[in-house]
């Protein structure tokens, strides 16, 4: 814990409870390798998904596809945390492990569940996850024109470090980033 | 058709050249096979060279293969316009960790100021 006014949080960790915009109960919970129910249902929200909305070639199109994309962040080394309303993922955030000692940030939250809070809640619940386990350096690419998501990064503390070609990069560093211990709020 | 197809020597960029001459063949297409010197390649353009030359064998396909030298984008699209071809061809982009296409800086450049139709090949 550190008193750092400029260090990133303090993001809660999983599970994370809270009442969207839209006065629905959600919960954001990490994704074991082992959840096949948890699995499925994520199956289905990103078969499910909303074309226009795909980023950078992911979601992959068709199930398929997307069975095997998730197979790799699901069953490899990645931190997941999905957003639950009842028994239905509407969001999943993930950190994958770059092979360079840093971690790659995706978030897609299902276009039902968009626009209330959903989406900076589950980011923010995904760094609690990643500092809690000892993730330093985050990075991710986003879409020059994808304005709203670039917002939320800034929101939660990313920093653009390249912008010079069609996606810009960002970065943040979570060793420093504060880790919040009441998760009721 | 008469197409020109860069490449530097990254993965996508090896699997275009394979699926291009694939496809010359096909249709009969005129290939030129420009190599370029790609910072983000971990290959050699004469290993890349070599490479283009034995896939080129092996599928029958007479073609040139030139190195190009100097800033890689800029080079393709003034050849492009230069001699007269009808298409550039490109790898399509690598895969980040996550599987996030990323496109190079080459296809980039190329996709802007190309004066003809250009394909990523994925």
């Amino acid at each position: 814990m550190t008193t750092d006014t400029d260090a990133p949080g303090p993001f809660p960790t999983p599970p994370h409870a809270f009442e969207d915009a839209d006065g629905r109960d959600i919960t954001v919970r990490s994704l074991a390798s082992t959840d096949a129910d948890g699995f499925e249902s994520l199956v289905e929200m990103y078969d499910d998904f909303d074309p226009s909305m795909r980023a950078q070639g992911i979601p992959p199109t068709g199930e398929s596809r997307v069975r095997s994309w998730l197979d790799t962040l699901v069953g490899g080394d990645a931190y997941n945390v999905v957003a639950w309303h009842g028994d239905d993922a509407v969001g999943h955030a993930t950190l994958v492990p770059d092979g360079d000692d840093a971690y790659e940030l995706a978030i897609f939250v299902h276009q039902d569940s968009q626009g209330c809070g959903v989406g900076t809640r589950l980011i923010r619940t995904l760094l609690g996850y990643g500092a809690a386990n000892d993730v330093g350096h985050v990075w991710l690419t986003v879409e020059r024109w994808n304005h709203a998501a670039i917002a939320l990064y800034e929101k939660v503390g990313f920093e653009t470090m390249n912008a010079e070609s069609f996606e810009i990069e960002m970065e943040m560093d979570l060793s420093t980033a504060r880790v919040q211990t009441d998760n009721t709020g | 058709m008469k197409v020109l197809l860069g490449i530097g020597g990254s993965d996508d960029s090896l699997d275009a050249l394979e699926r291009t001459v694939e496809r010359a063949v096909e249709a009969g297409d005129e290939l030129t096979v420009a190599v370029l010197d790609n910072p983000e390649s971990d290959r050699s353009a004469d290993e890349v060279i070599d490479h283009a030359s034995s896939v080129l064998e092996d599928a029958g396909l007479d073609a040139d293969v030139r190195h190009l030298t100097g800033d890689p984008g800029s080079e393709l699209v003034e050849l492009a316009g230069r001699e007269g071809f009808e298409q550039v061809v490109l790898g399509g982009g690598e895969r980040s960790p996550m599987g996030k296409i990323r496109l190079g800086h080459i296809a980039e450049f190329v996709l802007l100021n190309a004066p003809v139709t250009v394909t990523l090949v994925r």
